[in-house]
C-alpha cells in the first residue's frame, strides 16, 4: 500500500496476518490436521483439544461463487463471492477481486491471495482486508 | 420406544400471506383450532403441545395456550432455524413413541411482514476498530470476506453443485422457479397465485446471481399445525378419522457432520443425503416411491441440488432432472407442487409443519385442484442452516 504507509493498519480478522508477506493463518488440529480460523475448544472432526498455527497457501482455485447485486448498506455492489480452494486443500471465504466486469467470474479459475485497504476508523486506522485476483 | 406407528390425525394451515391485523398467536390458534376440528379431538385431549417459532418472544407456547385452552399439559418452545416447524412435529412425535402421550400437538408460525431479509444485516455506527469475536474481526465482514446473505449463500451451494457436475446453468435454476410458480397457481392457500415465464424469472432483478427476486422465497404470515396420534389410540377412534389419518412412516432430524469448507460455507448436503438415508431406511421406501415431494426451496438454487441429495435423481444428475420435466406434477416425481417455500411463502416457523400439512392432504385426496392422482407416499423435509435437516416421510391409511 504504497502512499498509506504512515497510517496504523489492523486486519480485518486475527487470521488474517500483516507485514512484509501477508497471509492467513489457520488453527490446525495437531491430531488430525483440521483447519479453523477461528479459536476452537476442541476440533470438530475429531474432538482433539490440540492446536498448532499452520499458514495457509495463498494460490487457490474458486470452487463457488456468487455475483452479490443486493447487499447491506455502504457494501459497494455487485461484487462476487466466493469459496475457493488453496493449493494445500483449505476451503476460504472472500470475494473474487481485480475483475473488470463480475460476470467473468468463472467457476474453477485460478486465483491469488491479495490484500487491500477496505476502510478507515475515526482514529485513522486503516482496516486491511483480504481477497482473491485472478492469478 | 414403543413400535407402535404415530399418525397424523388433524391437519391445517393459514394462507400465507401477510396479516398485519393479525398478531401470531392469532395465526397460531387459528391453524390449531381448525387441525383439531379437522381431527375432530380439541386441547383437552392433547397430552402435549410442541410450538415451533423463530422470531417470537421466549414462552410463545405457554402464551399460545391461554388462548386455545389452558390445561397444564407440557409445554415445548421450540427453536431449531428453518427446520423449527420440523422439530416441533417430532417433538410431539417422540413423546408420543416414548409413551408419554397419546395424542400431542405441534404447531409452527411466523410473522415477518416485510422483513427485507435478502440484503443482509446494516451495520452499526462504530468507527473505531476493535478486534472482538472468535475470528478476532474489526468490523462486519459480510460483504467484504464473501457474503453471509441467503440469496447469496444459497446461490454458492448451487454454483457449488454445478462445479461438481455437468449440465447445471443459470437456466436450470430458473426452472425451478418457473415450475414452483406454475405450481403455485393451482394453491389457493400460496402467497403468490402466479404464473411468471422462464424470460421473466431471469430478466427479474439479480439478488445473488444465479439467483434472481423471482428465484427467492418471499417473507411472509402464517401458520399450520397437526395433531399426531398413537396407533393405539387411533384405533378408537371413528372410521372417518381412522380413513383419513395418514402415517408418519419415518421422522428424522440431523445436524452437519464436519466437512472442510464447512467453516467456511454452509453444508446443506451432508446432512440432508444422512437425513434421507436413515428415513428411506426407517420407512421401507425408497425415491423410487415417492407420489410427491415436498423439499425446501428456500432458493432455486437449493432446490436443484436437494433433487440430488434425497436420492430424486442419479447421483449428478440434478441438471438433467429438471431439464426432462420429472420434478413438475405431470412428472415422474413431482416436486413441491404447493409451490414451494419460492411461490408458497416462507414464515419460518410454519414451514416444516405446513410441508407436511400439504404431504396429508395429497394422501387424503383433498388437496382439490392441485392434487397429485392417487398419491399414497410423500415426503417432507426442510433444512435450517446453521445446519439441521427435518425429514417425514408419510403415507396413506392401507
Amino acid at each position: 500500500m504504497p502512499d498509506e504507509t504512515s497510517a496504523e493498519q489492523v486486519p480485518i480478522v486475527g487470521y488474517l496476518q500483516l507485514g512484509d508477506d501477508p497471509h492467513l493463518r489457520a488453527n490446525e488440529c495437531t491430531a488430525c490436521g483440521a483447519r479453523y480460523f477461528d479459536r476452537r475448544n476442541a476440533c470438530a472432526k475429531c474432538g482433539g483439544t490440540g492446536f498448532s498455527d499452520a499458514r495457509v497457501a495463498d494460490a487457490a482455485v474458486l470452487k463457488a461463487y456468487s455475483i452479490v447485486h443486493n447487499a447491506a448498506p455502504g457494501i459497494p455492489v455487485p461484487y462476487v463471492s466466493a469459496i475457493v480452494e488453496t493449493e494445500d486443500g483449505t476451503s476460504v471465504r472472500s470475494n473474487v477481486v481485480g475483475l473488470d466486469d463480475p460476470m467473468t467470474a468463472e467457476l474453477g479459475m485460478r486465483v491469488e491471495f491479495t490484500t487491500y485497504v477496505c476502510g478507515t476508523d475515526d482514529d485513522g486506522t486503516e482496516c486491511v482486508a483480504f481477497g482473491y485476483a485472478p492469478a | 420406544m414403543s413400535g407402535d406407528a404415530v399418525w397424523v390425525l388433524g391437519a391445517n394451515m393459514t394462507r400465507f400471506a401477510r396479516y398485519p391485523e393479525l398478531d401470531a398467536l392469532d395465526l397460531a390458534s387459528q391453524a390449531c383450532l381448525d387441525a383439531f376440528a379437522d381431527g375432530g379431538v380439541g386441547i383437552h385431549d392433547m397430552d402435549i403441545l410442541a410450538a415451533g417459532t423463530l422470531f417470537q418472544p421466549n414462552g410463545f407456547g405457554q402464551r399460545l395456550q391461554k388462548q386455545i385452552g389452558q390445561t397444564g399439559i407440557p409445554v415445548y418452545n421450540v427453536t431449531n432455524a428453518c427446520a423449527t416447524g420440523a422439530t416441533a412435529i417430532r417433538v410431539a412425535y417422540l413423546s408420543i413413541k416414548a409413551g408419554e402421550a397419546e395424542m400431542g400437538l405441534a404447531v409452527g408460525v411466523e410473522q415477518m411482514g416485510k422483513m427485507g431479509l435478502l440484503a443482509g444485516k446494516s451495520r452499526s455506527e462504530r468507527k473505531v476498530y476493535e478486534a472482538s469475536g472468535r475470528y478476532d474481526a474489526v468490523t462486519s465482514i459480510d460483504g467484504i470476506l464473501g457474503t453471509e446473505t441467503m440469496p447469496g449463500v444459497f446461490a454458492q451451494a448451487g454454483t457449488g453443485y454445478a462445479y461438481e457436475n455437468d449440465g447445471v446453468g443459470f437456466e436450470q435454476f430458473a426452472k425451478v422457479a418457473y415450475k414452483n410458480h406454475l405450481h403455485s397457481t393451482l394453491n389457493p392457500l400460496a402467497q403468490y397465485q402466479k404464473e411468471f415465464s422462464l424470460e421473466q424469472i431471469m430478466g427479474s432483478p439479480v439478488q445473488s446471481y444465479p439467483n434472481t427476486t423471482l428465484m427467492c422465497c418471499p417473507t411472509g404470515d402464517g401458520a399450520a399445525a397437526v395433531v399426531l396420534i398413537s396407533g393405539e389410540r387411533l384405533r378408537s377412534m371413528p372410521e372417518e378419522a381412522q380413513r383419513r389419518a395418514v402415517k408418519i412412516s419415518a421422522s428424522v432430524l440431523t445436524s452437519d457432520p464436519w466437512v472442510e469448507s464447512g467453516q467456511v460455507q454452509p453444508d446443506v448436503n451432508t446432512l440432508t443425503r444422512n437425513a434421507a438415508a436413515q428415513a428411506y431406511e426407517t420407512a421401507g421406501v425408497g425415491p423410487e416411491d415417492l407420489d410427491l415431494v415436498e423439499l425446501h426451496d428456500c432458493f432455486a438454487t437449493a432446490e436443484l441440488v436437494h433433487y440430488d441429495n434425497l436420492g430424486l435423481c442419479e447421483r449428478g444428475g440434478a441438471g438433467d432432472f429438471i431439464d426432462s420435466g420429472a420434478p413438475f406434477r405431470d412428472g415422474r416425481i413431482p416436486v413441491n407442487v404447493s409451490g414451494g417455500l419460492i411461490s408458497k411463502g416462507h414464515p419460518i416457523g410454519a414451514t416444516g409443519v405446513a410441508n407436511v400439512y400439504e404431504i396429508t392432504t395429497h394422501l387424503r385426496g383433498e388437496a382439490g385442484d392441485r392434487q397429485i392422482e392417487g398419491a399414497k407416499v410423500g415426503l417432507a423435509h426442510v433444512i435450517g442452516l446453521g445446519s439441521a435437516c427435518g425429514i417425514h416421510i408419510l403415507e396413506k391409511a392401507a
